[in-house]
C-alpha cells in the first residue's frame, strides 16, 4: 500500500489493520506496521485535540477523536476490536482520565497513554498505578507519538505469552513460552508471535539433538528411584531443616555419590517441596520460562560443541530433576521422578540455539535479573547459588523482581546489568504483580535468562550462554529457592552445575564444595559474588549499561560465550544468594545454610568491600562484557583461581579485558575442550 | 512591495515573534505538519485556539466574580487553557497561566484577578501577533508568491 500518498492517515488500510489485529501476521503486518494503527484520542481541548489528530495521521495511524469520555467508552464498547490504543487527557470535565482508564482497561484492556499538561509526580505517579502504559506531557510532540506502537506491540506479546504460560503444560511448552517471553524482552520491535513461535520450533528441535549428544558424554548421577527415597529417607530422618548434604550423603551412604551431588538434588527436592506447600505458579511457569531461555542462550552457544553436550547433560540432569520436579509439581507431573529427562531436554535445546537468541537472552536476562535472580542459578555452581539467592532477593525487591538481590553476587551485577535494560520497565510491571516473596521473578517473567543460565551452568560454566538463557534456568531455580531457606540454596548449589569445572559432571563436584562450606567453594560463591555486587551495582545504577553489555553476546561467539558464561554463573550465583536471603537485599542472609553462609561470609566481605569497588569494575565490565566474561570464565575453570579472579575487581576488570583482547588466552585457563570461555567452570 | 519583499518581511516578523517569546518551537512543529494536502492547517488549529480560549477566558472571569469563589474550578480552566496554549506554541500565554495556576493554590484572589488580567493582556497579544502572521502569509499567497520556511534552531 502507499503509505506516502496518506498523509491524513486513512491509510490504514483494512490489510494493515488487521494485520495489527491479528498482530503477528507475519510479514504483511511487519511490513505496515505500525501504520494503520487505530487510535482513539479522548480531550476536551479542541485544539489539542485537532493537533494531536493531525499529527497522528502523519504518523499513518488511523485517528478517531472523541471529545468526551462518555462518547469515547460507547465507541470503545461498540467496536470491541476496532482500535488498538487509547490516548487520553487527563482533565476532563465529564469523567476523570483516569477513571476512564480503569474502565478501558478492565473492559477492553487496551493500552491507554495518558496526556497532560500536569507533569507533577503524583499525577504522574496516578498514571502508573492506574495501570497507563505511559504519560505525556502537553505540549506533545510528535516524536512522541510516533513510538506509541511499542506499548500495542509490548501488551500483544505479553498476553500471548500469558496465554502460552497457561497452556503449556508441557516442558515443550514451556520452552516455547520462553521463547516467546524471550521475544518480549528482547525488544519491543518484536512485531507477531510468529517469531516466537518460530523460535520454539528452533529450539525444540535443537534441544533434541543436544539431547542425544550430551547423553553420551558425561556420566550422570541418576537420581533413580530407589537413590531418591534413600534420599528422602535421609532427609526426613535428619529433619529438612537440618538436612545438609553432608549428612544425608552419610546416611544415604551409597557409594559413589558425592556431596555435591546430593547438594544439587537437595536443593531441587527443597524447591519441590516449596511448591507443593504452594509456590506460586509462577515458579513453575517460570521454570518453564527458564526452560525456554536456556534454549535459546544455548542456543548461542552452538559454538560448544561435546563439552556442552557433557555439561548441559550434567546440568540438564540436575536442573531437570529440580525442573521436573518443579514442573511436576505445576503442571501435575508426578514429582517422583528425579531424572526427568524432558528438562534436559529443555536445556538442551538452550544449547542449540542460534546466536539470535541473544536478544532474547539479554531480554531475557534483564528479567532474570529483576524477576528472578534465583533461577539463574540452576545450573550454577552450588558455590554462587546460596549467595546469589541473598542477592538475588534483595535486588528483586528493588528492581521489582529483579534477580539483582544479589548485590553481592558478582553474577548479579553481571545480570542485573544486563536484566536492567530490558526487562526493566517489563519486568517490573510483571514483578510487582507477581508475588515476590520469593524471588521477584515471580513476577512471573519466565526469566527466560535464568532458565539458559541453568543450562549453561551445567554446561560447565555458562560459557556464552546467552546471557538471557543463561539467567533463565537461574530465575527457575531461584524463584523456588527463593522461597526456601537459606537451606535450599545450598541444594540449589549442590545440584547447580559447576560452573567451571570441566564439561562434564566432573565440573560439578568442585561446586559442591561450596555447599560443603569449603573454602574453596565459598571462594567459588565469593569469585562469584564480587560479579554480584558489580551486577547489583551496575543493575542499580547502569541498568543500561549492561543491558549493552549483555548484548555483548552478540560478539563473535567466543567473547559472547564468555561472556554467557560469566552470567550465567552470575544468576546462580544470584540466584543462591536469593534463596538465602530473600528479603535482604543485599544478599547478607547467610543463615540458611551452611554454605550459604560461608559462601556469604566470604562473598559478604567481598560484597561489601568489592561493592564500590565492584561498582566500578563493573562499568568497566559493562563496557567490556568480555571482560566480565573472562574473569568469570576462568574463575570457574579452576576454582582455585575461581575466587581470586573474582574477588578482586582489578582482576575481574582485567580479565575481562584479557578477555577481550585475546579470548583464546581466556581458553587456556579453562579446561574446556575446545570452548573458549564459553563454560564458565564452576 | 514584490513578492520577494513580503516574503522577507514575514521571515523577520516570525523570527522576531520566536525570539521575543511569543511563540515557542511547539509553533513550529504546527508549522511542519502542514504540507499540501492540508495547507491551512495553522491557521485552522489557530483559530479554533482563539474560539477556545475565549470561553475559557469568559468561565474564568465568571468564575473569579463569584462571591464565593471556587478556586478547583478556576484552576481546572486554567490547567486547561495552559494545555491549548502550550500546544499551540503560545508560550508567554503558556507561562502567564502557570504563574496563575500557584496563586489559585494558595487561593489568592487578588493575585488570581490580577493573574487573570495578565494572561488575558498576553493572549491578545499574541492573538494580533497570529492574525498578522497570517495576513501576511496571505498577501504573499495573494501576490503569487509561497510561504518560506522560518529556518529556526531551537
Amino acid at each position: 500500500m502507499n503509505l506516502s500518498n496518506n498523509v491524513k492517515g486513512s491509510m490504514s488500510t483494512a490489510s494493515s489493520s488487521s494485520a495489527l489485529k491479528s498482530g503477528g501476521d507475519g510479514a504483511g503486518a511487519v511490513d505496515q506496521f505500525p501504520a494503520g494503527l487505530r487510535v482513539l484520542v479522548v480531550d476536551d481541548d479542541p485544539t489539542c485535540l485537532m493537533i494531536l489528530e493531525k499529527m497522528l495521521r502523519t504518523c499513518f495511524y488511523e485517528v478517531t477523536k472523541c471529545k468526551r469520555a462518555e462518547v469515547a467508552l460507547s465507541l470503545l464498547r461498540e467496536n470491541k476490536n476496532g482500535f488498538d490504543i487509547v490516548i487520553s487527557d487527563v482533565h476532563m470535565p465529564d469523567m476523570d482520565g483516569f477513571k476512564l482508564l480503569e474502565h478501558i482497561g478492565l473492559e477492553m484492556d487496551l493500552p491507554v497513554i495518558m496526556m497532560s499538561a500536569d507533569d507533577s509526580k503524583n499525577v504522574v505517579m496516578k498514571g502508573v498505578t492506574h495501570g497507563a502504559c505511559d504519560y505525556l506531557i502537553k505540549p506533545v510532540r510528535i516524536e512522541a507519538l510516533k513510538n506509541i506502537w511499542q506499548h500495542v506491540v509490548r501488551k500483544k506479546k505479553n498476553e500471548w505469552k500469558d496465554l502460552e504460560q497457561s497452556y503449556n503444560s508441557t516442558e515443550e511448552g514451556d520452552r516455547q513460552q520462553k521463547a516467546s517471553d524471550e521475544a518480549d524482552y528482547s525488544s519491543s520491535a518484536n512485531e507477531g508471535n510468529w517469531r516466537n513461535a518460530k523460535k520454539k520450533r528452533d529450539e525444540e528441535e535443537d534441544a533434541e539433538d543436544k539431547d542425544d549428544t550430551s547423553t553420551l558424554k558425561k556420566p550422570r548421577v541418576v537420581w533413580s528411584v530407589e537413590l531418591h527415597q534413600q534420599f528422602v529417607a535421609a532427609v526426613n530422618q535428619l529433619g529438612i531443616d537440618k538436612a545438609v548434604p553432608k549428612k544425608i550423603l552419610e546416611l544415604m551412604n551409597v557409594p559413589g555419590l558425592t556431596r555435591e551431588n546430593v547438594a544439587s538434588h537437595l536443593q531441587k527436592y527443597r524447591l519441590y517441596l516449596r511448591r507443593l506447600s504452594g509456590v506460586s505458579q509462577h515458579q513453575s511457569n517460570m521454570n518453564n520460562s527458564f526452560i525456554s531461555p536456556q534454549e535459546a542462550t544455548f542456543g548461542t552457544m552452538s559454538a560448544f560443541n561435546g563439552i556442552d553436550l557433557q555439561a548441559l547433560a550434567a546440568a540438564g540432569q540436575l536442573p531437570a530433576q529440580s525442573l521436573a520436579a518443579l514442573q511436576a509439581a505445576g503442571f501435575g507431573r508426578s514429582t517422583a521422578k528425579v531424572g526427568v529427562s524432558v528438562p534436559l531436554v529443555d536445556e538442551r535445546n538452550l544449547f542449540s540455539f542460534e546466536n539470535p537468541r541473544l536478544r532474547y537472552v539479554d531480554g531475557q536476562q534483564q528479567h532474570l535479573r529483576s524477576t528472578k535472580p534465583t533461577n539463574l542459578l540452576h545450573g550454577i555452581p552450588t558455590n554462587m547459588e546460596p549467595r546469589q539467592l541473598t542477592n538475588l532477593h534483595q535486588p528483586t525487591q528493588s528492581l521489582g523482581g529483579m534477580n539483582v538481590n544479589a548485590s553481592t553476587a558478582q553474577s548479579n551485577s553481571l545480570l542485573m546489568p544486563m536484566a536492567q535494560s530490558q526487562p526493566r520497565g517489563q519486568m517490573l510491571n510483571e514483578n510487582t504483580t507477581s508475588h515476590v516473596p520469593r524471588l521477584p521473578l515471580s513476577v512471573g517473567q519466565p526469566t527466560v535468562p535464568n532458565g539458559i543460565s541453568n543450562a549453561a551452568l551445567g554446561r560447565n560454566g555458562i560459557a556464552g550462554n546467552n546471557r538471557g538463557a543463561a539467567y533463565n534456568p537461574i530465575p527457575q531455580t531461584t524463584t523456588l529457592m527463593a522461597s526456601f531457606p537459606a537451606n535450599q540454596a545450598t541444594e540449589m548449589s549442590a545440584s547447580r552445575f559447576p560452573l567451571g569445572s570441566t564439561p562434564g559432571i566432573s565440573g560439578i563436584p568442585p561446586k559442591g564444595t561450596f555447599q560443603e562450606e569449603d573454602t574453596s567453594g565459598i571462594k567459588g560463591s565469593g569469585g562469584f559474588v564480587p560479579s554480584y555486587d558489580i551486577f547489583e551495582e551496575l543493575h542499580q545504577q547502569k541498568s543500561h549499561d549492561w543491558g549493552q553489555n549483555v548484548g555483548l553476546t552478540s560478539y563473535d561467539t567466543s567473547q559472547c560465550v564468555n561472556l554467557h558464561g560469566n552470567i550465567d554463573v552470575l544468576p546462580s550465583v544470584i540466584v543462591h544468594q536469593s534463596f538465602s536471603s530473600p528479603t535482604q537485599q543485599t544478599g547478607q542472609n547467610r543463615d540458611s545454610t551452611l554454605i550459604g553462609k560461608a559462601m556469604y561470609s566470604q562473598g559478604k566481605g567481598l560484597e561489601q568491600g568489592n561493592l564500590q569497588n565492584i561498582d566500578q569494575n563493573l562499568h568497566q565490565l559493562v563496557e567490556n562484557p568480555a571482560r566480565v566474561k573472562t574473569e568469570i570464565i576462568s574463575d570457574v575453570n579452576s576454582h582455585s583461581n575461581f575466587f581470586p579472579g573474582l574477588y578482586g575487581q582489578d582482576d575481574l576488570m582485567s580479565a575481562l579485558l584479557k578477555q577481550q583482547e585475546a579470548i583464546g588466552a581466556a581458553e587456556n585457563e579453562f579446561d574446556f575442550d575446545g570452548y573458549s570461555l564459553d563454560n564458565i567452570p564452576v | 512591495m514584490d513578492v520577494g519583499q513580503m516574503q522577507r518581511q514575514l521571515v523577520e516578523y516570525t523570527k522576531s515573534l520566536f525570539i521575543e517569546g511569543y511563540l515557542d518551537s511547539q509553533f513550529l512543529q504546527l508549522q511542519q505538519l502542514q504540507d499540501e494536502s492540508n495547507p491551512s492547517f495553522v491557521a485552522e488549529v489557530v483559530s479554533l485556539f482563539f474560539e477556545d480560549s475565549e470561553r475559557i477566558l469568559k468561565d474564568l472571569t465568571f468564575a473569579l466574580e463569584q462571591k464565593i469563589i471556587d478556586f478547583k474550578k478556576v484552576d481546572a480552566h486554567v490547567h486547561q487553557f495552559k494545555g491549548s496554549s502550550s500546544s499551540i506554541g503560545a508560550q508567554r500565554v503558556k507561562n502567564a497561566c502557570i504563574a496563575f495556576r500557584g496563586y489559585c493554590e494558595e487561593q489568592n484572589v487578588n493575585s488570581c484577578t490580577r493573574c487573570l488580567q495578565q494572561v488575558k493582556q498576553e493572549y491578545f497579544i499574541v492573538k494580533n501577533k497570529l492574525e498578522t502572521l497570517f495576513r501576511l502569509e496571505h498577501q504573499i499567497i495573494g501576490a503569487g508568491g509561497s510561504i518560506p520556511m522560518v529556518e529556526l534552531s531551537f
